[in-house]
């Protein structure tokens, strides 16, 4: 009966929307000023665009109900996450975690090798993980690259995920594991509930329109998301995602390699020839082996045979050289060394650039040096991944959020996911706004960082109502662009009389009004019961962040920079502190430009200098909900989360 | 599952009885470990007795493979059965490592 209200609402949103957004485009854009109206009325078309994806979502909100039960015999590990957190907070969780009634084993995966965590973890007779000795100078991929390593030193059929603060409830397997007696379903997932929050909640922390309506809107449609914390992940599918990508990954390396090989060798042949250097004809020899090997891997013989059968006719190639110029060779080899391919910061992605691989192509190499130069090369990339501490990444890697990635992949493969809406773990959220900031920044970049390297709209093996779900989540980042053409319009049009639509008269307002009432009942209905305002607030509100996460994260995919990215802290600052304003500082120019504009928008009125007052009436009142949706980050930087050290012993 | 290690000439092949799920992954992985290590570089992994494979047990010929070739030797399987050969194509490791019909032929010219 909702569902049905829900789908009429967003026809007639949809609708509305459509019809209004059209009229803008065709009949209401003031050229004139094009350079705010342009501007404007796309900030309108995103914001049509972000209603059409949330229409969707919510179109087949899916309510499961009661679980079934877990099936026989499953056998489950449990998780717990750890980097920097207290040792007391990590203690608590696997406390609860020992707890939990389903059979299961606990692990606490400490990142950060503490002598003292792997005593309290002895202490309490749970197992202890950390890096194993392969990780040592490779990337470590962060939380990823924590739960990998875990992966091969377990068994169960099944994981739980906790992150360090995560506290279970003891039934949380119990209704979560039913869901598996489907064998195509690889991930149960559970709200994220936090305990440190007071009732009005002025970081937004709590996201219960997204742990809720749309999260059963994604279900609904198979693309229920893994939110790295608090989900149930069925091992086979992990795995089995692990060799895909191992397989794709060490192909595509491979032929790279191989290809920049072909053209190192090319170069340092003509130029031994040119030299008369006799010991540069092997070279020839090479050239062919490398040829094969790539007419071998286009012909579709395995990897590890053409690659095996490479590297030992290298290693023949090779002898036959020794004892030609050893000076060079020694040259050669100090270079080889430092060869060792770059690497991304944040994810420790190899960068396989073009740049790089011309640098090593094009300098001037000994003979023996390009063989060994080549051997290095391929060795780096080959089925042995020994740029890596294991070959298989089972949790992607591509991202610093690798939740969504790992999720998007495993839709990909056909597996299906749960979202199961019952809250079974309290957790803690980020105390302080400088914490929160880092947090989101984090998510941010993260989402962003997958839609540019794995865009969903082009990713095999999803459907089309996949793509979108991951598409609305993605694109509900870029409105820090939008956001700002929200504040700059109603400042110019009451200050200098900026009218950036041909006329803020009636007309605009019978078609403005309609759209945004049912946008407004919609989000009523679709969100009963539950807080959605700050949401709202806050996707206006954190623009200079949103757009900071768009930038650093294109910069970072396309150019290679460092994100910038920190690990957020579950501990806050305590005591007193002075108001952070330099982390609101873009907010405060925002709120005070437009209180001196309504100001000046009254007085121009009034003294004749405008003349339209439904033109006036509608910016100032467009002003003051901006000014309301902004309040929230002034709050929210007073804001001192509630003391919880009781709440940790008890 | 069972496992059993013989020497070949140029070789040590690794015998594996019964189903190499994710319980008996983490021990193969071991066992290729400690072969590699106490000198055996070429290693053949026989799966004739091998009724069952699922992703664990793929990862742990993976994580041979490369402990095997870091050491300067490597590894090839042999022996696969039906339902191990569909395993291999859907995961594409066939696309990796090729399965040999038997351990004769895995050893042969290598």
């Amino acid at each position: 009966m909702r569902l049905a209200l829900i789908r009429v609402l967003v026809t007639l949103t949809l609708l509305a929307g459509t019809v209004y957004v059209s009229w803008r485009w065709l009949f209401s854009v003031n050229w004139e000023y094009w350079w705010i109206a342009v501007p404007l009325v796309l900030a309108e078309t995103y914001t049509l665009v972000d209603a059409v994806l949330f229409g969707l979502t919510v179109w087949r909100l899916k309510r499961r109900g009661e679980p079934p039960p877990p099936p026989e015999d499953a056998t489950v590990d449990v998780f717990i996450t750890t980097y920097d957190e207290p040792v007391e907070m990590v203690t608590a969780t696997a406390v609860a975690a020992l707890d939990i009634r389903h059979p299961h084993r606990t692990w606490v995966l400490d990142d950060g090798d503490r002598p003292e965590m792997r005593a309290a973890a002895e202490r309490l007779g749970v197992g202890y993980l950390t890096r194993s000795e392969d990780w040592r100078d490779r990337p470590r991929h962060a939380k990823a690259g924590n739960l990998n390593n875990a992966l091969f030193q377990t068994e169960g059929e099944f994981l739980l995920i906790l992150d360090a603060d995560q506290i279970p409830d003891p039934a949380i397997l119990d209704r979560t594991l039913g869901y598996f007696r489907d064998p195509r379903v690889a991930l149960v997932q559970t709200p994220q509930w936090f305990t440190n929050v007071t009732e009005s909640d002025p970081l937004g922390s709590q996201a219960p329109l997204f742990y809720g309506p749309i999260q059963q809107g994604k279900d609904g449609w198979n693309a229920a998301f893994f939110c790295g914390s608090n989900a149930v992940l069925r091992r086979e599918a992990l795995m089995q995602l692990g060799l895909v990508g191992y397989v794709r990954e060490t192909h595509q390396a491979v032929q790279q390699a191989l290809a920049t090989a072909s053209r190192l060798v090319a170069r340092t042949l003509r130029r031994a020839r040119r030299d008369g250097d006799p010991a540069g004809e092997v070279l020839v020899d090479v050239q062919q082996a490398v040829a094969g090997a790539r007419r071998a891997l286009a012909g579709g013989e395995p990897l590890a045979e053409v690659t095996g059968a490479f590297q030992r006719r290298l290693r023949e190639l090779s002898r036959e050289l020794v004892g030609a110029d050893l000076q060079a060779i020694q040259a050669d080899l100090g270079e080889i060394a430092e060869l060792g391919m770059e690497q991304d910061q944040e994810t420790g992605l190899v960068v396989v650039d073009e740049a790089a691989l011309d640098r090593l192509a094009e300098r001037e190499w000994s003979p023996l040096g390009a063989i060994a130069s080549v051997a290095e090369l391929l060795r780096s990339v080959d089925v042995d991944r020994g740029d890596e501490a294991q070959p298989m990444m089972p949790m992607a890697t591509v991202s610093v959020t690798e939740d969504m990635a790992t999720c998007m992949r495993l839709h990909g493969l056909g597996w299906r996911s749960v979202y199961h809406h019952e809250v079974l773990a309290h957790g803690l959220a980020p105390e302080d706004l400088r914490t929160m900031l880092q947090q989101r920044l984090r998510w941010s970049q993260g989402t962003l960082q997958v839609l540019l390297r794995e865009n969903p709209l082009v990713q095999r093996g999803l459907t089309w109502g996949q793509r979108l779900m991951y598409l609305a989540t993605m694109w509900s980042y870029l409105s820090g662009f939008a956001a700002v053409v929200f504040l700059v319009a109603p400042v110019l049009y009451l200050c200098f009389g900026v009218l950036p639509v041909e006329a803020f008269g009636l007309q605009f307002l019978s078609f403005f009004i309609p759209y945004m009432v049912l946008n407004q009942l919609l989000f009523a209905v679709v969100g009963y019961g539950v807080r959605t305002w700050r949401g709202h607030q806050y996707s206006l509100a954190l623009f200079p962040l949103w757009i900071r996460a768009c930038v650093t994260a294109a910069a970072n995919v396309w150019f290679g920079r460092p994100l910038g990215f920190v690990v957020t802290p579950k501990t806050g600052v305590r005591g007193r502190q002075p108001f952070p304003w330099r982390l609101v500082l873009p907010q405060l120019v925002a709120v005070t430009a437009l209180v001196v504009a309504c100001v000046v928008g009254v007085v121009r009125l009034w003294t004749g200098a405008a003349s339209s007052t439904i033109g006036t009436a509608v910016n100032v009142a467009w002003v003051a909900y901006d000014l309301l949706v902004m309040s929230v980050i002034f709050q929210a930087a007073r804001y001192r989360a509630p003391g919880r050290d009781e709440e940790l012993v008890s | 599952m069972e496992f059993s290690t013989s020497e070949q000439p140029g070789a040590v092949v690794v015998h594996c009885r019964g189903r190499l799920n994710m319980v008996a992954a983490p021990r193969l992985k071991e066992l290729l470990s400690s072969t590699v290590e106490s000198g055996g570089q070429r290693v053949v992994v026989d799966l004739t007795g091998t009724d069952f494979v699922d992703s664990s047990g793929l990862g742990a010929l993976v994580g041979g493979l490369k402990r095997c070739r870091q050491a300067g030797g490597d590894l090839r399987i042999a022996g696969a059965g039906q339902q191990v050969l569909t395993v291999l194509s859907l995961t594409n490791l066939d696309r990796v490592l090729r399965p040999y019909a038997d351990v004769a032929a895995a050893v042969d010219g290598w």
